[in-house]
């Protein structure tokens, strides 16, 4: 997978934060990896593809009942964590993390890394 | 009696199993005590450390009015589960009806503490301040307590269309839907008033299967929530069972953790009105 240099900048701002087990840049119109940083042992395509699909659906949702696109999501789970920033270019940020991530600390770099995508 | 029957065929094909606790609570509802009764002392010489079994056969003793015996059964339970709502509940109202409405607000305060949207136990609450101003004379229950109605359990169960009743947002911010995502209770309004309580709810019919595949896929264990920030609100889903799917919406003044909060008290009495159902 080609990594631009815009998006290789974004994952390396968001992996760096401690607790991210890996980032990647999806395609939120087809759920197809743009490009990726992830953990061994993680299929990036099968993820990326439930990512956007997420995505879409908690969009529409939002959209009806009249707050707004999403900004950012937090999938909460037992072990870890799913992190999603929609980029204004139509991608998605997406973070897979520890458990004991700072939510916030990574709230912040995919606000920051979404904004400076080209 | 279908029900009565399907759970007895099921103990008596796993005498082991937990389906007694059911069985029984179904027979005392029914008014069945020494049925209700027989099923929870067998069940508790299986189960002697489950604190629902006691706590069941409490309830079961109270009903038959041996209240001696239902108050060493509540006490058991605690000493196994401290915070067991229901015995601290249960306790409450055999000190109220022996007049100790000091320790009855006590075990109250405690279930409160436990479980704090429980609103039978605010109403509770409530019964035992007024008993606490109201003389016994004035009520003219000659000098005996009055029979504690709303204590405990003989509070009245929620009507079914308000299972967030006592929550804040109840009919405009929270939804609970069943896994297709038709709505189960609770209703929601966009910021201009309009009811958008069908559209949203069609929207989330499948995320739970989503979320669970994509914490499979990443060996993250159960998803617990999902919290999404919008521009003009936030959301947050959780699964109070794993057939229901719980959604709570708040405006932008919400912080997203205080909403997660909001959403695990809402969960909570979902569960406790989906079990009633």
């Amino acid at each position: 997978m080609s990594t631009t240099p815009a998006f290789a900048k974004a994952l390396d701002r968001v992996t760096r934060v401690r607790g991210v087990r890996g980032a990647m840049v999806v395609s939120g119109d087809d759920g197809l990896v743009v490009a990726e940083q992830v953990m061994e042992g993680i299929r990036g395509s099968a993820l990326a593809a439930l990512a956007a699909s997420l995505a879409h659906r908690l969009r529409r949702a939002m959209e009806a009942a009249g707050v707004g696109t999403s900004v950012f999501w937090h999938l909460h789970c037992d072990n870890g964590a799913l992190l999603v920033v929609p980029a204004a270019t139509g991608v998605l940020l997406v973070v897979v993390a520890e458990a004991e991530v700072n939510v916030g600390l990574v709230r912040l770099e995919l606000l920051k890394a979404a904004e400076a995508l080209p | 009696m279908d029900e009565v029957r399907t759970l007895s065929a099921q103990l008596a094909q796993d005498p082991h199993s937990l389906v007694f606790l059911r069985l029984g609570e179904l027979l005392r509802q029914k008014r069945q005590l020494d049925a209700a009764a027989r099923v929870a002392t067998l069940g508790l010489e299986r189960h002697s450390h489950l604190a629902d079994a006691h706590d069941l056969y409490a309830r079961i003793l109270s009903d038959k009015h041996d209240y001696e015996r239902a108050f060493d059964e509540w006490d058991m339970t605690l000493r196994i589960a401290p915070t067991h709502t229901g015995a601290l509940k249960g306790l409450a109202f055999l000190y109220f009806k022996v007049g100790d409405l000091a320790q009855a607000q006590a075990h109250l305060a405690a279930a409160k503490r436990a479980t704090p949207d429980d609103p039978s136990i605010d109403q509770a609450l409530a019964l035992l301040r007024t008993a606490a101003v109201t003389p016994a004379a004035a009520r003219g229950d000659n000098e005996r307590p009055a029979e504690p109605a709303a204590i405990a359990e003989r509070v009245e169960p929620l009507p079914e269309a308000q299972v967030f009743a006592g929550l804040e947002g109840a009919q405009e911010g929270l939804l609970l839907l069943d896994a297709a995502g038709l709505v189960l209770g609770g209703a929601l309004r966009s910021p201009a008033g309009e009811n958008v309580t069908d559209a949203v709810a069609a929207y989330l019919a499948g995320v739970s299967q989503e979320a669970a595949r994509t914490a499979k896929l990443l060996n993250l264990g159960s998803w617990r929530g999902l919290s999404a920030e919008g521009g003009h609100g936030h959301v947050h889903l959780t699964q109070p069972t794993p057939e229901s799917l719980l959604l709570v919406v708040r405006d932008r003044a919400v912080p997203l953790g205080r909403l997660a909060v909001l959403g695990n008290r809402a969960a909570q009495a979902a569960r406790r009105w989906l079990e009633r159902q």
